[in-house]
């Protein structure tokens, strides 16, 4: 028995990959659902913000984060965008990275298809700016010198939706998709403790421990953290089978394996302790 | 030619050409490196004279209503200080340029990012532990302790030993922990990458083989 966990200890990394792949794989070969219930998380807390915003609020969604992000920071923009919209907001869009611009236009455009909205009236795109949190700061006296026009060269006076919006202060929330700097931090600092204006957020997994710690100061309303807070969110919007929940079952069957792996290599790791081997 | 399933299984090739280094280091995986190295460069290039160079500067200089803001000058002037460091006999020029990013970044963060980090973080953690429900207090008695016994495992002019070593310990603990949280969500964004790409490659690529083998939809 302790010669097979020996073995097993050893096993060759590459049938650890095919393990992984297999586990990621099958799940969604058999398009296998889990469950995905939303307890008191921060997920919820967002979206209790956005939910009770009185309708024709102004929200800033800024689309921070490129297509390395896509598969986590995606499903989070279109159904936070859903969310606004069927919230009757006034969803304005922009992004810290220059990708996040074209990645945000399919999301806002994509569900505002689908929930009837129409751009420059519900909804519209301002583009990428350079400057991270520098921009920010001057986004806090005045969002047209920044944006003289929208991400297609429409000017800012011909966008009706605009027409009641000065600087930062002229929005009830704002919500940054952030996949590294700038993102959230930066609209805290800026957006948040200098101007007061309420920051939501969603991030990728490897951040999210950075940031919990605004939730608990209450620097940030609610946050999205990697896969499972996209999942949360759909889930919350009734987003019926959407790519984060779709991806979650994989997901949990990879973290089985992954734990079982690490189990294995506990248990060789210390049988061989015991005969004196391991160092 | 159909453009967009020509997109598909380009993706999916370079998919399976950097995928392959996980058996081994071969040519096709040193393919896919070279041209997502060399296509981000000349991306980027492109993209930031478009969305940077032209919006920001050269329209503020030359606008296209007519005239010319001969101020704008100047930041052009500063942006080829920057490239001047290529030349040995210029390099320090590039210095100017320099300062003026590091001091405007430093003096427009040092209020707010003390303000953001330090100030309400430690506000963050002076908290009452006797209000609320039992797990509110059990919560808020957990972050007072691993606040306190982290410092204490930091503070290095006094011996790690009795009642300091096992608060130390204590902070250790509670450090080991978060770092396994992180590591935990970092697991999770990788396989979240994982699963993007196999939901790529079964629901995206895979559907297109039979469309070109004229055997389905």
């Amino acid at each position: 028995m302790a010669g097979f966990i020996e073995k097993l200890g050893n096993t060759d990394r590459r049938i650890i990959f095919i393990l992984i792949a297999l586990s990621v794989i099958i799940p969604i070969s058999l398009n296998l659902i889990f469950p995905n219930p939303v307890g008191a998380e921060p997920s919820r807390d967002l979206f209790e913000y956005v939910d009770a915003l009185p309708e024709g609020s102004n929200v800033l969604v800024s689309f921070d984060y490129d297509p390395s992000t896509m598969p986590e920071l995606q499903p989070m923009a279109e159904a936070v965008v859903a969310h606004l919209f069927k919230k009757n907001a006034n969803v304005v869009g922009m992004a810290l990275w220059p990708q996040g611009a074209s990645l945000g236009q399919d999301a806002m455009s994509h569900m505002a298809d689908s929930l009837g909205k129409v751009q420059y009236e519900d909804w519209c795109n301002l583009g990428y700016k350079s400057g991270g949190g520098v921009m920010i700061v001057r986004l806090g006296s005045s969002m047209s010198a920044v944006f003289p026009t929208d991400k297609d060269n429409v000017p800012w006076s011909e966008i009706p939706m605009l027409r009641n919006i000065t600087d930062l202060e002229s929005f009830s929330l704002i919500i940054s998709l952030s996949a590294g700097d700038p993102g959230i931090i930066a609209w805290v600092m800026m957006g948040g403790d200098r101007f007061g204006v309420p920051i939501g957020g969603g991030c990728t997994a490897v951040s999210a421990p950075t940031l919990y710690t605004y939730l608990q100061t209450g620097q940030m309303v609610g946050m999205l953290g990697g896969l499972k807070g996209a999942a949360d969110y759909e889930t919350l919007v009734g987003i019926k089978d959407g790519q984060a929940v779709r991806g979650m079952a994989p997901q949990s069957v990879a973290h089985l394996v992954i734990m079982l792996f690490i189990i294995i290599g506990n248990v060789a790791y210390f049988t061989e302790k015991k005969k004196g081997g391991a160092r | 030619m159909n453009w967009e399933i020509l997109g598909v299984w380009l993706g999916a090739l370079v998919t399976f050409c950097l995928y392959s280094f996980l058996y081994r280091d071969n040519p096709f995986y040193k393919f896919a490196e070279h041209l997502f190295v060399g296509m981000s460069a000349g991306y980027w290039v492109i993209y930031n004279i478009e969305n940077v160079l032209i919006p920001n500067w050269w329209q503020n200089m030359v606008p296209p209503e007519g005239g010319f803001n001969w101020i704008w000058i100047i930041p052009g002037i500063f942006a080829l200080f920057m490239l001047a460091r290529m030349v040995p006999k210029t390099a320090g020029l590039s210095r100017l340029a320099l300062g003026m990013i590091i001091g405007a970044g430093a003096g427009l963060n040092m209020v707010s990012f003390f303000q953001t980090n330090a100030m309400a973080q430690v506000k963050g953690t002076i908290i009452s532990v006797a209000t609320g429900s039992a797990w509110d207090i059990f919560s808020s008695l957990v972050l007072v302790v691993g606040v306190v016994s982290g410092l204490v495992y930091f503070f290095f002019s006094k011996a790690h030993t009795g009642v300091v070593g096992k608060t130390a310990n204590v902070g250790i603990t509670i450090l080991m922990i978060a770092f396994g949280a992180s590591f935990g969500y970092t697991i999770m964004a990788r396989l979240s990458l994982l699963i993007g790409r196999c939901q790529f490659l079964m629901e995206d690529w895979l559907p297109t083989i039979p469309q070109l083998l004229g055997i389905g939809g």
